[in-house]
This record gives structure tokens, C-alpha cells and sequence, in this order.
């Protein structure tokens, strides 16, 4: 009977009890000093796991329990519930999942880690658990009155408490830190609260390890020692963390991860650490990991060499090459000096660096160049692989080293500049800007934040960073000191989500006027857009990472384009504030089955399809470019150089109309240019083909030479309101078991031809802005031969809308009667069907338009897609799909599923 | 006079039986229930057994003296339905504090008067605070598992008003009995620890009492015994035990299990028995009280009583039988601070 084994001593008469660590599910768990390290399920974690955060996000709690269920299956002794996500309501996702697991006796059965960093939340676990729970967790962080308050609740719920190893100023980094704040904590909790010592678990934090950050280096070593000694000053007490933390700069590289992950629990366990948050399935056998890599990862973690660091990362790229020796390849160093900047930068390679900025400098016309071109592009370069998951941290960080080499290269030169500027305006220089960086309250993560600091400072700002868990009092009394142009808010863990808002709230209530960015691992677009936009009203932006702060800043503080850019940014996050709002209500899909049930219908029988005047292919070379020129629709022109506004009312505005109506007379002085000194070639295919629906969502065509063409369309799954079809273009088609014959056209036209030579010409004069006008308006005459063709389509060669008398603006507006969706559109988004495209009209041979290998069209100023003319045809999107259509269309395409899912990628419902 | 720790250290202490027995055998009516107060209520009172203590108070009264006379140290407040939630089926949440008020006041007079006339025995009143009749982790619709029919917040509010009147009427301990959902239960204690802390009075002793409902050994809402004691164990309680929905000779393992984990002192009473065909208990008071004796002699209890059918008699047979026998002794905690 487990009671004889709970409580070893009854030999004289008298019970002992022990005071263990005793919890509760269905069933007890009693941790004794023979207990094994205990592991704690990860994956019911919103912000640890994106499969689960997304079933909650949508309510799906049956999908979600079974992730909890699988948790205990594989072994989770203790099930960790986090609901910490900005978008949820918490309080609720804890209480309806809660119950839910309460109901399922094969996952109730263990105890819960209710894991939250806002107590309302934790409290709301508290009250459906019937068990002893952990509660993780409580701190020190907010002062010793709250730590009491929120201990006595968590003791009349009877559950044992996580405390990380906080105190008011910050959380514990070093060993003496851990030590001292836990043995503070313990101290009020059994003196002043009444905890029993053995329900106190001590988290004294796992920082990442081997982050290139030489501060970092010793923070294994730090947890490990502190544990050790809490373990003997507090013998009662549990010790816990996060263990996937340790590893977090080699995001990407299992092998690895695994190898440290199991490095660093056998010498924390041996310390005394009890328990952690482990993903089970992520630890490496620590007698199973290759020796090499062992001693590699023993090095990094117990900060054993100087050099370990480097070592493991070096030995994690040759890990990633699949053991494949690297050799030392010199070959980039035959590229253009932008090329082998870029290469240093995203390889970290400083060896070259100085003379390849020298050679940088000479050809650029300014130093700040070299900055502004080369180097951002390769920063660009490094923030989208590291976004991506395709560099690791420390890589980044020796990239920011090779970056403040070359600015070290070029300061001497931009300093000069700046005194002979100075000179000559007789007065003084203006820095570019002054921006006032923080890590919000409460959140203690900066390595994005000081890289977005050192970019920056790269680009000529001045940068005041306030460090980390800055107040906001402070943010805004140093913003209003410093005069300073923009704030820049960062935060890793959830609540720093409310802190921003609580920081856009004062800068409102104080009366500031200047933007707001919003960056850090847990924020995004949709958030910022939804929850901290709406609480100011001068400027809030979310930076995506560290090298796109540069254009946001940039945008910001020229006067000219600020306004355009702010409004852009919040037209854009009001959609998504709408788009969110209206995503609220979970979306429900029908079976492609279901969904096909409920096609558009149309009514064959009283419809007969106009035959074409002119059946088959038709060539146009060289068109008149006079001829496209009305066709024009200027609005995109304009916001391609980020000037927004109606056109033609933009003209007159009344900050950029000046600025816009310049920029329109240039673009109409090259349009003549272009026009009468045919700079461009304009080509056209067009074609109109038999055809008819073969299948559900498949229609036949047949070609000139009499092939017929299967066509594969998708089809809309998510459930309609009644009376709504589910569309696909298929709809638009005949059947063929209507006997009708039916049509369908294809087109590709470019007005791309010649353009490079043009573009080499500006190139060379470092005429940027005739080049981007030629390629903007470029852009514009292809958009407005693809609606030209359109409409002689309509009237003359297909003529099914002979009598049709339209406007420019009602061409704009869509107005007409059919519809020419592209492949890679919403209605049609699966790209590979440009290929049929193609071949139906021998679209390269006629047009000179090359298709990559990605589907782009070349060159850029070209526009193909399908011809329907059935009037009741109209634009849709697809939206996305389920993964029943996924292998439907895999089949129909003779994919695999997995060819399947990467073209249709962006469309699918779930995740992969 | 001696404190209830001191008592329980020196004897087996007993603990009243069943009072839903006894009001039957005044065979009341629907006009007796309702008394002069309550001659106008919208709906039936009758078998709203808390109502008597405002309606009946004599007969109460009569009932814990005989249980007294019995030898019963401890007698139960008759509250067992006296919170604002299950007062609602008789429409008379209003009442909730009221009744137990009345009912602490009722058991604290006849208590005394039995202390007084033999202060070397001293008469304790547990007010008895029930399991409710809805649950915090069972869901009552079997298509939504995750509905509840109550909060927390709800069962907390209610169960502090019951405290509030118990200790205002003069209650001694707290008894959470008859626990199936230890959720419930958990609210009660939570409601305890505030008002304490709340109101900065002395805490009285917590006596928490649960319910194996079948062979399977575990609560309805699905713990074994021991993960129930660790659920409850932060009360701190005076003693922790079993009673009602099994007679003694099936609680008879439980009882065992409970006596090698609690670090408290453990209580045990059981029900006169399995009921019959006609769903009467018939266990004659002889045999409750063999049985009982048996536990005590294994040294599983310190403190023991009946429920459902249990009778004076019962009480008087039980007290008998283990008065000679050596509680079970306090275990030793380890000390715990390093």
C-alpha cells in the first residue's frame, strides 16, 4: 500500500511524517529524497507552443486536450498549463481548459503547474483544481507586500508556489543573486506567510548559454552552483526551471539542443535541481550524445575555456552540413565589394573587413552610403535568416561586431563630412535623430533590443538606451528631457504586451506626440495593431526586427513622408484591428465534400456562352505605348513612393500635394520620353479556347493545337452563411455535362522590355530617383495594357460585351462584366499553374516573359492571367483550406502531399 | 476546563449520529415545518430539516441532548444544508445566515449545560458545513463536460456566510463533512482561511471528513484517498476522516490507509451499516460499535460517531465499547524548517 511507503518510520509506535513535497492530481505524487528528476509537460503552453496556442486561439479544446493527454502519455509527471497570450482572454482559456481536463480522468490523474505571469489568471486556475497544484509563479519582483499577498492566496488554495529568483530591481543573474534572493523569499514565506518549506520550489532561472555575449557565458554555471547551495542552506525546498532556455541561441539545430539540454540536467540534477519544464522529447541520453559534441557542450556549459563558445557553434554548422567536413572556401572573395560586405556580415567574418570598406567608401558618394547600402542590405539579409529560424544568436551578434568594424572604417570620413557640412551651413550639424530605446517593466530580455541600438547607431541616430525593466515614468521623463524623436519599447515575455500598452496609455495621458515602435519576440503586427495603436494616437509602429527599424525610423523623422507613413501604418492596422475583430468568432470549415455541395450555381439551362469572335492565340509585339498610357491607374504609383492619398484629390492636398504633384509632372515628363522614344517594348499573348468543366474544381481546355488542358482550381472551404456559396473558379465554367460549350481566355502581357538598359544608364549616374520612376511607371503602363486587352477582349475578340461603354475610373473600379484572375492571386493562389498558362499561349516565344523558378515573371513589369467571362463570374479569395482539399489537389496536381503543401503554403488552415 | 487537544490526547472522542433519524421519528408535518414564521411561504419547507432550528428549535434541542446524554463530546450543529445554494431549492437563500446562527446558538446552550453539569467532560459543537448540492469539478450536463452549474466565487461566498453564523452562534470547530468533491470542499477551507484572516479572530479547529462512495476507493469526483488528504492537508485541519455512504465494515481499509498518512488526528463515522432493500439502515448499535472497536484497538482513530441511521443508541454503544481504548497517537512531523 502506497501509504506504508509515504511515511518510511513506523517502527516504534509513532508515525513519522515526512516533509516531502507532496502534490496531487487524481492521484498523489509524494516527491522523496529518492524521487527522480521529475518532469513537467511543456506543451499545454500557449507561448512554449505554437500548435497549442493556435487550438486555443480557435477554440478547439478537444484537440487541445488531447495535446495534454499526449504530454502524459509520453511521461509528463506534472502537466504545465500556460494561457499567457496577449489575445486571450486568460482568466477564461485557463478556466474552460481546466475544466476540461478535470473531466478527463487519464490527464487529471497527475497534478497541474499552473503557469502564468499574471496572478488573475493563476487565481482563476486555482478555483477549478480539486488537486495540490504548483502555482509558477509568484516573485519578489513587484515588493514584498505583493509577494505576501499573492503567497497567502496561493496557500488557502493549498497549492505548492514556483518563486523565481527576482527581487524590485531585476532578476537574478549571477550565483550570489540566485542565492540571496531566493533565501530572502524563503525567509517571508515561512515567517510571514506560513509556507511550509517543502512546498516552496525555487526557480533561480535558466539563461541562455553561448550567446556570443561573454556576460552569458557563465549563466550554467551560475544556476548550477546557486541550486547547490539553495539545496543546502534550504534542504526542504524543490529547485525547477526552464531547461530549453539554456539552449535558446541554437534554435534550429536539434542535435545540438538535445546534446545541451542533457549536458546541463546531469549537472543541475547532480546539484539538486528536481524538476523542469522539458519538452521529454528533447533530451539527448547524455551517455548517447557523440563524445565530441559532449565535451563541446561540458565546455560551453560549465564555462570551462574562453573559447567554448565558438567551438560549439562551429561545431553546430558542420552538426547542421550533416558531419560533413567544411572547408575553408575564399571563392566569395570574387565578388563585387557589396557582395563580400554582405558575405562578411552574414558569415561574421571580420578578416577583410576594413579593406573591403575602404574599397566601399571610394565607390559610394558619401560614407553614410557604405551604411545605408551595403551594410544594411547584409544586415537585412541577417535579420531574415535569423526571423526565419536560420541563424542562430551568436551569429547575429558576431555579425553586429563585423558592422561596428566597417562603421569604425567610415567614422573618421563621416565626421569630416559632417565638419565640412558644417562649414558650409555655418551653423550646426543635426544628428539624424535622437531615439530612446527600453526593455519594459518587468521584462529583463535586451539582445534585440541592443541590436536594434547598435543598427541604428550604425545609421547616425543617437541612441539612449535606458537598459532594462525601465518604469515608464522614467521612458517618458527621459523622452521629455533628452527631447528625443522616438521611443522604442522591447519585451520578450507576454505582460511586457501590457506594459506597452500601459506605456502608450501615458505617453496620451502626458501629452506627447511622438512615435511609439513596438518590438520584441512576443509582439507582432496584430497585436500592436489591435491592443496598443488604439491607445495612441501619434505613431505606433511594430518593427519586425532590428534591420527594418532603420526604414521605420527613417520614415518617421523626414518630414515628408512621416504623415504618409503613419497613415499607411494605421490603415493597415485598422484592417487587421478589423480583420482580428472579425476572426473572433472560430472559422469553421466544411469538408472540400461539403464544400463543393455548395458551389455557385448557375443556371446552365437559360445561359448560352457567347462563342468568340476571334478564337485561339493572338500576338501583339510592340504596342503602342501611346495607346496604354490612358489606361493608367496612378493610385499604386503614389504609394510606391509611399505618398498616400486619392488620385487625383492627392494633388491638392495639403502637406503632399506639393511634393506629389512634382512627383507627378517628372513621372509625366518620362512618360512622354518613354512613349515617343519607345524606351519600352510593350508585348502581348492573349487567347481564347474552348472549354468546359471536367470535374468538381477542374476545368479541360482545349488548345490550339487540340490539346485539351486540365486546369486544377482550389476551392473555398471555410463555412458560408446560407445562401453563400463556397466559390471556385470551376463554378464559373460549364460542366460539360451541360452539352454547352464554353470559353475561357488567357493573357500575358509585359511592358518590360528594354528596361534594363535604362536602368543601367540611371545606375551609373547614381540617378536613384529616375530609376525608381522608370520602374514605378513601368509598373503602371503593364497594369494598364493588361486592362486595354482586357476590354478589347470583352468588346472585340471575345465580344461578349461589344455594347460596353466604361470609364477609366469604372475600369478601375472592375465594373465590367468578367474577370481575369492571375495564378498566385486569391482566387487562384497556386503559382504552378502559370506554367499551363504559358504553354497554353507560348507565352515566352510571344512576349519574351521567362517565368523563375519561383513563378516571378521577368521581367517585372508583366501581368498574365485567365479570361471568364461569365457574367455571374466575380472576384473572390480562396481563404484557406483544410487539409482534405490539400490532398485532393495533390492528387488532381499528381503531387505529393508534400509538393502539395509547399506551393500552397500560404493558404493552408493548419499548421505543418 | 479542559481544551478539545487536551481531550483528544487523553481519549477516543465521540462524535454525534445521524439527526435526520431522529427528526423522523417526530413524524412533523408540512405545518410544523413552516412554524408561525413561515405559515405563508410560496412552496413546501417540508423535510427542510435546517429549517427547524428557527421552527423547531425545542426539538433540536432535544435531539443533541440525547445525543449528549448518549456521551457524545462532540455534537453536530444541524446545518448540514445551511448555505444560500442549497437553501435555494426551498426558495429560502435568505435564510442561510440565520439558520446557522440558530442552530450554533441551539447546540452551544445544550453543550453547555451538559459541560457544566460534568465539567471533566467537556462538550464540543462542530458546525457542520455540508458538500452542497452542486459541484465545482463534475459537470451535471454529461454533452459539456466543461460546464459547471457554480463558481468558485459562488460556493466561497456561500460557504463564508455559513462561517460567519457558525462562529457567530458559537460554534468550537468547523466540520466540512460528507465531502464527494473535494473542490467544494477546497472552497469551504479557502472561505475559512479568509474570514479568518479577515476578521482577525482566533481560528477554530478544522475537522475535514470525506466520502469513499464505492469499492473503488476513491471520491465521486474521482480521488484516491491519499491524493484527497494531500488536496486538504494545507488546512491544517484538527483531524481528517471518513463518513457516511459506507457502513463501517467497508470503510474499514480506508480508515487504515488514512491512520498511515495523516498528520492530523483521524475521525471515522460511518453509516449504521449498508441501507436495505427499503433503504433503511438496520446495523444494530452492538454491531457498529464491535466494529468500531475494532479500528480503535488497531489504533486508526481519535475520534468516532455514526451517520446515515445511527441513533443515540448507536452512540451510547460506541462510546462504551472504546473508553478504555488508547487513541491513536499524534504522529511525529519532522521538523521542518532547515
Amino acid at each position: 500500500m502506497s501509504a506504508t511507503i509515504t511515511n518510511s518510520d513506523t517502527s516504534n509506535g509513532t508515525l513519522v511524517i515526512k516533509p516531502y513535497l507532496r502534490l496531487s492530481g487524481l492521484e498523489p505524487l509524494v516527491v522523496r529524497p529518492e524521487t527522480n528528476f521529475l518532469n513537467i509537460g511543456e506543451r499545454t503552453n500557449v507561448t512554449g507552443s505554437k500548435k497549442f496556442a493556435r487550438l486555443i486561439r480557435e477554440g478547439q479544446y478537444e484537440e487541445a486536450l488531447s495535446v495534454a493527454r499526449q504530454q502524459v502519455e509520453s511521461g509528463a509527471q506534472i502537466l504545465d498549463v500556460n494561457m499567457d497570450d496577449a489575445l486571450l482572454d486568460g482568466e477564461k482559456a485557463m478556466t474552460t481548459f481546466l475544466n476540461l481536463v478535470v473531466a478527463e480522468p487519464d490527464i487529471s490523474k497527475i497534478p497541474i503547474m499552473i503557469d502564468s505571469s499574471k496572478f488573475s489568471i493563476i487565481e482563476a486556475g486555482l478555483k477549478c483544481i480539486q488537486g495540490k497544484c504548483i502555482v509558477n509563479s509568484i516573485s519578489l519582483k513587484e515588493g514584498e507586500a505583493k509577494f505576501i499577498e499573492q503567497a497567502f492566496i496561493c496557500k488557502s488554495f493549498g497549492a505548492a508556489v514556483v518563486v523565481m529568483a527576482f527581487d524590485e530591481h531585476g532578476q537574478a543573474d549571477t550565483k550570489e543573486k540566485k542565492i540571496s534572493f531566493s533565501h530572502r523569499a524563503y525567509k517571508i514565506l515561512t515567517e510571514q506567510v506560513g509556507y511550509d518549506p517543502q512546498d516552496i520550489i525555487f526557480d533561480p532561472n535558466i539563461f541562455a548559454i553561448a550567446t556570443g555575449i561573454e556576460e552569458h557565458n557563465n549563466y550554467a554555471v551560475d544556476f548550477i552552483e546557486a541550486t547547490r547551495e539553495i539545496k543546502r542552506l534550504m534542504p526542504l525546498t524543490r529547485v525547477s526551471g526552464g531547461v530549453s532556455n539554456i539552449s535558446f541561441s541554437f534554435r534550429g539545430n536539434d542535435v545540438v539542443r538535445e546534446a545541451m539540454h542533457s549536458v546541463f540536467l546531469y549537472h543541475a540534477i547532480k546539484a539538486g535541481m528536481d524538476m523542469g519544464i522539458v519538452n521529454a522529447g528533447m533530451i539527448q541520453i547524455y551517455d548517447e550524445i557523440e563524445p565530441k559534441l559532449r565535451d563541446l557542450c561540458e565546455d560551453a556549459i560549465l564555462n570551462r575555456r574562453d573559447d567554448a563558445t565558438e567551438r560549439l557553434i562551429n561545431f553546430a554548422e558542420t552538426v547542421k552540413a550533416k558531419g560533413k567536413v567544411i572547408e575553408k572556401d575564399e571563392s566569395w572573395r570574387q565578388g563585387t565589394v557589396q557582395e563580400r560586405l554582405s558575405h562578411a556580415l552574414v558569415n561574421g567574418i571580420t578578416d577583410y573587413i576594413e579593406a573591403d570598406t575602404e574599397e566601399a567608401r571610394q565607390q559610394y558618394e558619401r560614407p553614410l552610403d557604405v551604411i545605408e547600402g551595403p551594410l544594411m542590405d547584409g544586415m537585412n539579409i541577417v535579420g531574415d535568416l535569423f526571423g526565419s529560424g536560420k541563424m542562430f544568436l551568436p551569429q547575429v551578434v558576431k555579425s553586429a561586431r563585423v558592422m561596428k568594424k566597417s562603421v569604425a572604417v567610415l567614422t573618421p570620413f563621416i565626421e569630416e563630412e559632417k565638419k565640412r557640412l558644417v562649414a558650409q551651413n555655418g551653423g550646426q550639424i543635426k544628428s539624424a535623430g535622437k531615439i530612446l530605446l527600453a526593455t519594459v517593466k518587468g521584462d529583463v530580455h535586451d539582445i534585440g533590443k541592443n541590436i536594434v541600438g547598435v543598427v541604428l547607431g550604425c545609421n547616425g541616430y543617437d541612441i539612449i538606451d535606458l537598459g532594462v525593466m525601465v518604469p515608464t515614468e522614467k521612458i517618458l521623463q527621459t523622452a521629455r528631457e533628452q527631447q528625443v524623436d522616438i521611443i522604442g519599447l522591447s519585451g520578450l515575455i507576454t505582460p511586457s504586451l501590457d506594459e506597452m500598452v500601459h506605456v502608450a496609455r501615458e505617453l496620451k495621458r502626458q501629452q506627447f506626440d511622438i512615435p511609439l515602435l513596438i518590438g520584441g519576440a512576443t509582439t507582432s503586427r496584430t497585436h500592436t495593431a489591435v491592443k496598443i495603436a488604439q491607445e495612441y494616437e501619434h505613431g505606433v509602429v511594430h518593427v519586425l526586427d532590428a534591420s527594418r527599424s532603420v526604414t521605420v525610423t527613417g520614415s518617421l523623422l523626414n518630414k515628408a513622408l512621416k504623415k504618409n507613413f503613419l497613415a499607411e501604418v494605421k490603415s493597415e492596422y485598422e484592417k487587421l484591428n478589423e480583420g482580428f475583430r472579425n476572426k473572433r468568432p472560430v472559422k469553421q470549415y466544411l469538408s472540400v465534400a461539403d464544400a463543393r455541395k455548395n458551389k455557385a450555381v448557375i443556371d446552365w439551362n437559360s445561359f448560352t456562352p457567347v462563342q468568340p469572335k476571334q478564337p485561339g492565340i493572338q500576338v501583339f509585339k510592340d504596342y503602342d505605348l501611346g495607346a496604354i498610357a490612358p489606361y493608367i491607374d496612378w493610385q499604386p504609383f503614389f504609394i510606391a513612393w509611399e505618398l498616400h492619398g486619392k488620385f487625383p484629390q492627392i494633388l491638392t492636398d495639403e502637406v503632399v500635394g506639393k511634393e506629389a504633384t512634382r512627383l507627378y509632372e517628372d513621372a509625366q515628363v518620362m512618360l512622354k520620353r518613354i512613349v515617343n522614344e519607345k524606351w519600352l517594348t510593350a508585348n502581348a499573348v492573349i487567347g481564347i479556347f474552348k472549354a468546359n468543366a471536367t470535374g468538381d474544381d477542374t476545368i479541360q481546355i482545349i488548345s490550339d493545337t487540340g490539346m485539351p488542358v486540365h486546369l486544377e482550381f482550389l476551392r473555398q472551404q471555410i463555412k458560408k452563411a446560407p445562401g453563400q456559396p463556397n466559390f471556385s473558379l470551376a463554378d464559373f465554367i460549364a460542366p460539360d455535362s451541360t452539352g454547352l460549350q464554353d470559353y475561357m481566355g488567357g493573357f500575358a502581357v509585359t511592358t518590360g522590355g528594354g528596361i534594363e538598359a535604362w536602368l543601367e544608364k540611371f545606375k551609373a549616374d547614381h540617378d536613384d530617383y529616375s530609376s525608381i520612376m522608370l520602374k514605378a511607371l513601368a509598373d503602371r503602363l503593364v497594369e494598364a495594357f493588361a486592362e486595354l486587352m482586357h476590354e478589347r477582349v470583352r468588346k472585340e475578340w471575345w465580344g461578349y460585351a461589344s455594347e460596353e461603354h466604361l470609364s477609366n475610373e469604372d475600369l478601375i473600379k472592375e465594373a465590367y462584366s468578367g474577370i481575369r484572375p492571375a495564378p498566385g492571386y486569391p482566387a487562384c493562389p497556386e503559382h504552378t499553374e502559370k506554367y499551363k498558362l504559358f504553354d497554353l499561349l507560348d507565352a515566352t516565344t510571344h512576349t519574351g516573359i521567362t517565368l523563375t523558378e519561383s513563378l516571378a515573371m521577368y521581367p517585372a513589369a508583366s501581368v498574365s492571367g485567365w479570361y471568364f467571362a461569365n457574367p455571374a463570374s466575380k472576384y473572390f479569395g480562396i481563404g484557406k483550406i483544410e487539409k482534405d482539399q490539400v490532398e485532393d489537389y495533390a492528387q488532381r496536381k499528381g503531387w505529393s502531399l508534400e509538393e502539395a503543401e509547399k506551393w500552397l503554403r500560404p493558404v493552408l488552415e493548419y499548421d505543418m | 476546563m479542559k481544551s478539545l487537544q487536551q481531550c483528544a490526547t487523553e481519549r477516543i472522542l465521540i462524535i454525534d449520529g445521524a439527526m435526520g433519524t431522529m427528526i423522523q421519528r417526530y413524524k412533523l408535518e408540512e405545518s410544523d415545518y413552516r412554524g408561525e414564521r413561515f405559515k405563508d411561504h410560496h412552496s413546501d419547507v417540508k423535510g427542510n430539516n435546517d429549517l427547524l432550528n428557527l421552527t423547531q428549535p425545542a426539538i433540536i434541542e432535544a435531539i443533541h441532548k440525547a445525543y449528549l446524554d448518549a456521551g457524545a463530546d462532540i455534537i453536530e450543529t444541524n446545518t448540514f444544508s445551511s448555505t444560500s445554494i442549497a437553501m435555494a431549492d426551498y426558495d429560502m437563500q435568505h435564510l442561510a445566515y440565520e439558520l446557522n446562527v440558530a442552530a450554533a446558538r441551539i447546540a452551544k446552550k445544550a453543550a453547555a449545560e451538559y459541560t457544566a453539569k460534568n465539567p471533566d467532560k467537556p462538550r464540543f459543537v462542530a458546525g457542520a458545513i455540508g458538500p452542497l448540492n452542486k459541484t465545482l469539478s463534475l459537470s451535471p450536463d454529461v454533452n459539456n463536460p466543461g460546464f459547471r452549474s457554480v463558481t468558485f466565487d459562488e460556493v466561497a461566498t456561500a460557504y463564508t456566510e455559513q462561517i460567519k453564523g457558525l462562529v457567530e452562534g458559537g460554534a468550537d470547530i468547523l466540520l466540512i463533512e460528507t465531502i464527494f468533491d473535494t473542490l467544494n470542499c477546497k472552497a469551504a477551507i479557502y472561505a475559512i482561511k479568509q474570514y479568518f484572516r479577515e476578521t482577525g479572530k482566533p481560528e477554530l479547529p478544522i475537522m475535514i471528513s470525506g466520502t469513499i462512495t464505492d469499492a473503488s476507493g476513491r471520491t465521486l469526483s474521482g480521488q484516491t484517498l491519499e491524493a484527497f488528504y494531500i488536496s486538504v492537508m494545507h488546512a491544517h485541519p484538527f483531524s481528517v476522516g471518513l463518513n457516511c455512504a459506507l457502513g463501517g465494515q467497508q470503510m474499514r481499509p480506508h480508515v487504515e490507509e488514512l491512520s498511515h498518512i495523516a498528520a492530523c488526528y483521524v475521525s471515522c463515522y460511518p453509516n449504521a451499516g449498508l441501507p436495505n432493500a427499503f433503504g433503511e439502515y438496520d446495523e444494530q448499535p452492538e454491531d457498529t460499535a464491535c466494529i468500531i472497536e475494532d479500528f480503535a484497538k488497531e489504533g486508526f482513530v481519535n475520534i468516532v460517531g455514526g451517520c446515515c441511521g445511527t441513533t443515540p443508541d448507536h452512540i451510547r454503544h460506541i462510546a462504551e465499547h472504546v473508553k478504555t481504548i488508547k487513541p491513536r497517537p499524534l504522529p511525529r512531523l519532522e521538523p521542518t524548517l532547515a
